[in-house]
């Protein structure tokens, strides 16, 4: 059927059944977003194009499915670029379209003219710049495989305006053959029996899932994997609602501000499997001292992964969901009774744990667990980044996959609002819920007006400790407290008057009685809340691993 | 460690700048890069010289086999080849020593292809042992100017690299 570039874009979305895009509007991206009101796909509207790209992000983490992102070129397209390097650094599938001016190149240096392509290179799996109208189709097709296929990622397709107009033939590819793309799935046989080998002489073991366990949808079996053999299992930032965190079995996060009984349980090892995760910094610690003694079983969908922080032993490409089945039909370890005895040695000596005086201030973790329990467990969170960031890591229960959404890789304030707004769009039906602290929640503040104008009952909780807290942590303990930029006071606006303002309920909790009946209030509100919870200001995040020490050598309290 | 290695791309529009950028972004020493096109139309062979240990080396291969456009990669340093680079060299000379330089030209089996009143340009195909030893010996005269392929290289016998 013959019709013109955009067209086709709208027909290649409904073939890949999209039913929302987040977009901004702009002189070469306008006529996309008239084509999309005739298509029945939704379309949102941001106040900023980082906005839809974090929300797009969100609806993809929330649900599985890639997140569409539409902006005009230019700065339209330069807006987009935190938003994708979020998403490409937690491997979140996103396909991207950015219009640009008449030709495919930035010969001229013409109005609102950038070379995004180049910008966006070591941000994107891949991106195209769309040269004729007849490429369109495949392009599009090999976007949506490469963007959710192998380890998923943001792809960019860059659509110049002649491509726009053009008038072409849409014929869908059903297959596509890519020659310098093979995602490998199915593990090597021979490393599976290598890894039942070393497990059932294991008396040690530990199971060290990162974010990949959910986007393999590999929670269950990794579930029945720890169960047949008990073998404890602790999860990274990204991983966390892989496992459920109120298992016997689950350890809790590892890492800077992992549990203790975590990362003592990871140093003494004898066995660890990684599994879908990529040995970070900020979860390994000093990298030479990092679980000297164990045998690393790596195992990723990403063959570059492997070896690249830390040494593997026994290295698995494939994915994981694949791996565990068949490790589930191996032998295990035998008994693992006397090192979880251990563990709830360690568990017992360093505890969690905060002190919510009744008639004191706020704490942070309390609001954290009531948001819990007010919800039931039942909500999606989002962070934003900073302590609040690190409180819900410890202290929220992670029940069920992709009830988490956060910025991991990348640390982005300002991911964590817009991004409820996209979770929530992608679950209509669940409480979202986006944690955030004073500063972060500043960065996308406006994208208010996007959760008001399309009804959207997002509840933020806003863990106001008039700080970057985490930088005045840090000041606190790294530099004898010489504090500076990190103070939020002044300048501050008053929430609750800037939530009426855009026409969305604003809550303020002072005290401790109050705040069960604020986040009851907010539930029970149709839409978007915004909650202002003064806490303590001075309250620090622990256990900590201080910059590159081992991770057996934690500061568990204050001074 | 100076490793070679065969990378055959896509040609596509900018996979030069993915390959260069992967490697700086990296911070992967880049000691030599030739690209041109391949008997299959629309690929492309890149041979690069890479100076790192055994480790980096992985990574790099690895890290290269993401690109979507880079479909083979090859390690050509341990096996049987020919490798070969051209270089250009502008050296000062005159009626003088023109002769001389004439001479060391011949043992190298090189090419004087310009002749001017006080300089001639001299051209080197070779390996690394001969270039470096002709550019020592033409030292002692003064050189002007020097231009160098990079390195290229191809596996000996009947096997390639498809
Ligand atoms: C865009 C961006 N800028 C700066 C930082 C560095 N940074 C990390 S945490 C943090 C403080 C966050 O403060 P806030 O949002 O109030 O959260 P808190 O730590 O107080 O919970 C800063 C500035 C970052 N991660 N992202």
């Amino acid at each position: 059927m013959k019709m013109s570039g955009i067209q086709i874009v709208v027909e290649a979305l409904k073939k890949e059944l999209v039913d929302t895009v987040f977009c901004y509007p702009g002189g070469t991206s306008d006529n996309v977003v008239n084509q999309l009101t005739e298509a029945d796909i939704r379309f949102v509207m941001y106040c900023h194009e980082q906005g839809a790209a974090h929300a797009a992000d969100g609806y993809a983490r929330a649900t599985g499915k890639p997140g569409i992102v539409f902006s005009t070129s230019g700065p339209g397209s330069t807006s987009l670029v935190t938003g994708i390097a979020t998403a490409y650094m937690d491997s979140v599938p996103m396909v991207i379209f950015t219009g640009h001016g008449m030709s495919a190149n930035s010969v001229n240096d013409a109005y609102k003219d950038v070379d995004v392509f180049s910008i966006t290179l070591p941000i994107t799996k891949h991106s195209t710049v769309v040269e004729s109208v007849s490429d369109l189709p495949r392009t599009i097709r090999e976007a949506f495989h490469l963007a959710t296929t192998g380890r998923c990622g943001p792809v960019l397709i860059d659509l110049p305006i002649h491509v726009q107009m053009d008038i072409g033939i849409f014929r869908y590819p059903k297959n596509i053959y890519m020659r310098g793309y093979n995602p490998v799935y199915n593990c090597h046989p021979g490393q599976v029996n290598k890894v039942a080998k070393v497990l059932a002489q294991a008396n040690k073991p530990v199971i060290y899932a990162g974010g990949g366990i959910i986007y393999s949808g590999a929670h269950e079996e990794l579930r029945q994997f720890a169960e047949k053999f008990s073998i404890p299992v602790t999860t990274t930032l990204m991983g966390l609602s892989g496992f459920p965190t109120g298992h016997p079995l689950a350890l809790g996060m590892l890492g800077m501000h992992g549990t203790y009984w975590a990362n003592m349980a990871v140093n003494e090892a004898d066995v660890i499997i990684a599994a879908g995760a990529r040995f970070d910094d900020r979860v390994t610690g000093r990298k030479s001292d990092f679980a000297k003694d164990a045998t690393i079983i790596h195992v990723d969908i990403d063959p570059a992964e492997i070896g690249k922080n830390v040494r593997a032993d026994i290295p698995i490409v494939g994915d994981i969901k694949q791996v565990l089945t068949q490790l589930l039909k191996k032998p295990g370890p035998e008994n693992t009774e006397p090192w979880l005895a251990k563990i709830n040695e360690w568990r017992r000596c360093a505890p969690m744990r905060y002190c919510q005086d009744a008639d004191g201030e706020i704490c942070p973790q309390f609001v954290i667990e009531q948001i819990y329990e007010q919800t039931e467990g039942k909500a999606l969170i989002t962070t934003e980044v900073g302590q609040h960031q690190m409180w819900t890591a410890q202290y929220y229960k992670f029940n069920k996959p992709r009830s988490f959404a956060s910025s991991g890789g990348l640390g982005t304030m300002g991911y964590g609002f817009p991004a409820s707004i996209g979770v929530q769009l992608g679950c209509p039906d669940d409480v979202v819920f986006c944690i955030a602290g004073d500063g972060s929640f500043q960065m996308n503040i406006r994208e208010l007006a996007t959760a008001v104008k399309y009804c959207l009952p997002v509840k933020v909780a806003i863990i106001n400790n008039q700080h970057l807290g985490l930088v005045r942590q840090w000041q606190e303990m790294f530099f004898h407290s010489r504090y500076s930029s990190v103070v939020l006071q002044k300048g501050s606006p008053d929430f609750v008057k800037l939530a009426e303002a855009y026409g969305a309920l604003g809550l303020r909790a002072q005290k401790p009685s109050e705040v069960i009946p604020v986040l009851q209030k907010a539930l029970s509100t149709p839409g978007p809340v915004v909650i202002d919870f003064r806490v303590k200001t001075g309250e620090n995040v622990f256990p900590m691993v201080p910059p590159n020490c081992p991770i057996n050598e934690m500061v568990t309290t204050a001074k | 460690m100076r490793y070679v290695l065969a990378v055959l791309v896509e040609d596509k529009p900018g996979v030069l700048v993915r390959v260069a950028g992967l490697f700086s972004r990296r911070g992967y020493n880049i000691e030599s890069l030739a690209v041109g096109k391949t008997v299959e139309p629309m690929v492309s062979r890149m041979t690069i010289e890479v100076e790192a240990d055994e480790k980096i080396l992985e990574q790099i291969i690895k890290q290269l086999y993401k690109l979507i456009n880079v479909l083979k990669v090859s390690n050509l340093t341990q096996e049987p080849s020919v490798d070969r680079e051209l270089v250009l060299i502008k050296v000062s000379a005159d009626v003088g020593n023109r002769a001389e330089i004439q001479q060391i030209v011949e043992t190298f089996r090189a090419k004087i292809v310009d002749v001017a009143l006080n300089s001639i340009i001299i051209e080197v195909t070779g390996n690394q042992e001969k270039i470096e030893a002709i550019t020592m010996l033409l030292s002692q005269y003064t050189i002007l100017e020097v231009v160098r392929t990079g390195k290229i290289a191809i596996l000996r016998g009947s096997k390639t690299i498809k």
